[in-house]
């Protein structure tokens, strides 16, 4: 069953393969499947840019789109998780696309469910196609992984993509350091070093900003909006002092003014919206994977 | 350096076994002869035992990379050289499929880095054999690909395998094809036949293969390209590549020793050592395989090696993966069932698993004479032994022959006029 839940469960051979699928879906390629085909997205939390870009990539592909809306569905009625999917798949869903503010939700439903999950974020664990379309950005710039330097900056703790971009990027030969404030680091991060924000905005090839996610923390941030633009942000003066053909990166939502200047939101170097671009085409090719019949790499003599 | 084989025998054009030594200087052959002289040789006595151009084997599978917890190029390798084989093709169903020239470029290093005797590795014929795109044969052919190939699954479309075909005749590189139409497959983990329904499975029709073949006899011949069929199993498909040769097509074809020996019938309960893909066919099947080959329809032997690991083959007759190793046991159990009992003679025997895939392929191995290199087995005709899985050198234990008795096993194996194996010796 081709499900993707983590990015831990790719190999190499597995990224390469969607970077590349992803990459001919931009190019044109087109992709489908004969007959009817329809695709579940079960969001539990609200999500602009993910349930659009898959909604987009399911469209593209010619699949029917079932959106499912938590408020108005079973789950009212106390109707589980795997019953919903049940239910889906017996009506004749082909796969399940799920962002869900339960960490690892996933587990309880891996071996009973008999068609493909595509995991759309998970409370604070794991967001793979955002991933993904991270590393398909920086592939399109770079052409390469190996030897870059790439700076994640932020609430590192509560940032689903921090902990996932940062092993796989070491996995494909990148250096990854930190750079967050004191209450935001998470110490069981193994992945790359904190290093002071200046150190990490001019000596690296990708400087990854992260959203600071309100609505997730519990205590208050300790700082103002104002101070941790200062302290921690992408300011206009930071830019300036960036490498010569570095990136700006940033999953999105992101606060103007507090992650990064408003100024440079569209400048240059941003991928920002790039970034949502890739988005489809990665889950494009995360549907193509999931749904593929003949599954390559499938040994079958 | 010159080394030279004494008290050896080699079989002649009659058939009939003559003593003879062989001297190898460097990687050829230098002489071939009686008394030759032995200054600054080195001697390796082969206590009367035969001598035969090195085996070569056009269809293994080494799972490396992506499947080395069932075979590497090292292991798979050195099962070769155990079973005699010193020359033999990689199939691409691994992951990542060497599609690409930086695919194919790291599977070469491997094999220089890892290999005990001549791997050849193909090259897929689509990207990620799915069937979709083409790959760059002309870049891969120039890296280094044997021969372009989709092994594991059929090319599907018509049209996709005709453009493979025009463009791999056009840099004169062969197809070679596993023959399987999706649509007919069945889900089935058997052959349609007597075993399926007695045991009330899903079977895998002959017409799966044949209407394949039949197919891309008829594209290889618009394409003017050589089309050799992998692992034919039918009676059908027989027919097929028959009447294709007749007509002048460029059709070669290749079968196993299992779909030689066994058939649907022979299959002793849900055992999934007896599951391959194409499966063990009706006993129809097997007659017109032995006749093809004995008439020329079919051109030469090959094993389908397929190793997969215990637990693999402990899913049962439905999930298990299809395919059991074959390099190990291959001449044995042929010397055994077709030379002892007189079906073919040695010297065929020999040619099917020399000669011929050599000039099948166009290869400058396969055979025992001055200037050859110096690929050569030997094998000791009148040693008799059980097939013995925990003995073998593949990682696969993986074979229904386990327990057959067996006669004409190999002692020594030289690859390049060094020894790759003898009679004794494992990985360390």
């Amino acid at each position: 069953m081709n499900h993707l839940l983590t990015m831990n469960e790719l190999t190499i051979t597995d990224l390469d393969e969607i970077l590349e699928d992803a990459e001919k879906f931009k190019n044109g390629k087109q992709w489908s499947i004969d007959q009817q085909t329809f695709i579940a997205n079960l969001f539990f939390e609200p999500s602009t840019r993910t349930k659009f870009s898959f909604e987009v990539a399911e469209r593209k592909m010619g699949f029917e789109v079932l959106n499912f809306e938590a408020e108005t569905s079973s789950v009212q009625k106390g109707e589980t998780l795997y019953d919903t999917i049940r239910t889906l798949q017996a009506i004749g869903a082909k796969a399940v696309v799920i962002r869900h503010p339960q960490d690892e939700y996933f587990k309880e439903l891996q071996g009973k469910v008999n068609i493909p999950i595509i995991n759309a974020g998970d409370g604070c664990g794991h967001h793979p196609t955002q991933s993904l379309l991270d590393l398909l950005t920086i592939k399109q710039q770079f052409g390469r992984f190996k030897g870059l330097k790439i700076a994640i900056v932020g609430d590192i703790r509560h940032s689903r993509v921090a902990r996932s971009n940062a092993e796989v990027l070491n996995r494909l030969g990148a250096e990854v350091v930190f750079s967050a404030p004191n209450q935001w680091q998470d110490s069981t991060n193994p992945y790359g070093q904190y290093v002071h924000i200046d150190e990490a905005i001019e000596t690296s090839d990708v400087v990854m900003l992260l959203r600071i996610q309100h609505e997730r923390h519990n205590e208050a941030m300790g700082l103002s909006k104002k101070d941790y633009h200062a302290l921690f942000g992408l300011t206009i003066e930071r830019e300036k002092r960036m490498k010569l053909g570095s990136i700006i990166m940033h999953p999105a939502p992101f606060n103007r003014d507090v992650e990064i200047a408003s100024e440079l939101v569209e400048c240059e170097r941003s991928m920002i919206f790039k970034q949502m671009e890739n988005g489809v085409f990665i889950r494009m090719a995360v549907l193509k994977r999931a749904l593929q019949v003949a599954k390559e790499g499938v040994v079958v003599c | 350096m010159l080394t030279l084989l004494i008290n050896g025998t080699v079989i002649n054009n009659e058939g009939q076994l003559n003593e003879v030594e062989v001297k190898i200087e460097n990687n050829k052959i230098v002489e071939i002869g009686q008394n030759l002289d032995q200054t600054n040789c080195e001697l390796i006595d082969v206590k009367g035992n035969l001598i035969s151009a090195g085996f070569i084997d056009v269809h293994v599978h080494l799972r490396e990379p992506g499947g080395e917890h069932k075979e590497t190029i090292e292991t798979g390798s050195y099962s070769a050289a155990k079973g005699g084989f010193t020359t033999i093709a990689a199939m691409p169903n691994t992951r990542p499929v060497p599609d690409c020239v930086e695919q194919m470029n790291k599977l070469q290093t491997r094999i220089q880095e890892t290999a005990h005797v001549n791997v050849l590795p193909y090259a897929s014929i689509t990207i990620r054999e799915l069937g979709e795109e083409l790959v760059d044969m002309e870049g891969l052919k120039n890296a280094g690909a044997f021969a372009f190939t989709d092994d594991g699954v059929g090319v599907q479309s018509a049209a996709m395998m005709l453009q493979a075909m025009k463009k791999a005749a056009s840099i004169n590189m062969p197809i070679v094809a596993h023959c399987e139409e999706n649509t007919l497959i069945n889900k089935g983990s058997v052959h349609e036949g007597v075993f399926s329904k007695e045991n009330g499975l899903n079977g895998i029709p002959a017409v799966c293969e044949s209407v394949h073949i039949a197919r891309d006899v008829l594209l290889a011949e618009a394409a003017e390209c050589h089309y050799h069929v992998c692992h034919i199993s039918t009676k059908e498909s027989v027919r097929v590549v028959r009447d294709a040769k007749r007509a002048g097509i460029k059709v070669t074809a290749e079968v196993t020793p299992h779909h030689l020996l066994l058939c649907d019938e022979d299959i002793p309960g849900l055992d999934p050592n007896y599951k391959m893909n194409p499966p063990l066919r009706g006993k129809a099947d097997r007659a017109a395989l032995i006749e093809g080959l004995l008439d020329g329809t079919i051109d030469f032997i090959a094993t389908d090696h397929a190793p997969h690991t215990a637990d693999e083959k402990n899913e049962g007759m439905l999930l298990a993966p299809f395919g059991i190793v074959g390099l190990e046991t291959a001449f044995p159990l042929l010397y055994t069932h077709f030379v002892e009992t007189g079906k073919i003679t040695l010297q065929q025997l020999i040619e099917f698993l020399t000669v011929k895939p050599a000039e099948t392929f166009s290869l400058d191995r396969g055979s025992l004479e001055v200037g050859a290199v110096a690929d050569i087995t030997i094998i000791d005709l009148k040693e008799e032994q059980e097939i013995n899985p925990e003995t073998f050198l593949s990682k696969g234990r993986n074979t229904p022959f386990a327990g057959w008795n067996c006669k004409g096993w190999p002692v020594m194996t030289l690859v390049n006029g060094k020894i790759a194996w003898e009679k004794g010796s494992v990985l360390v």
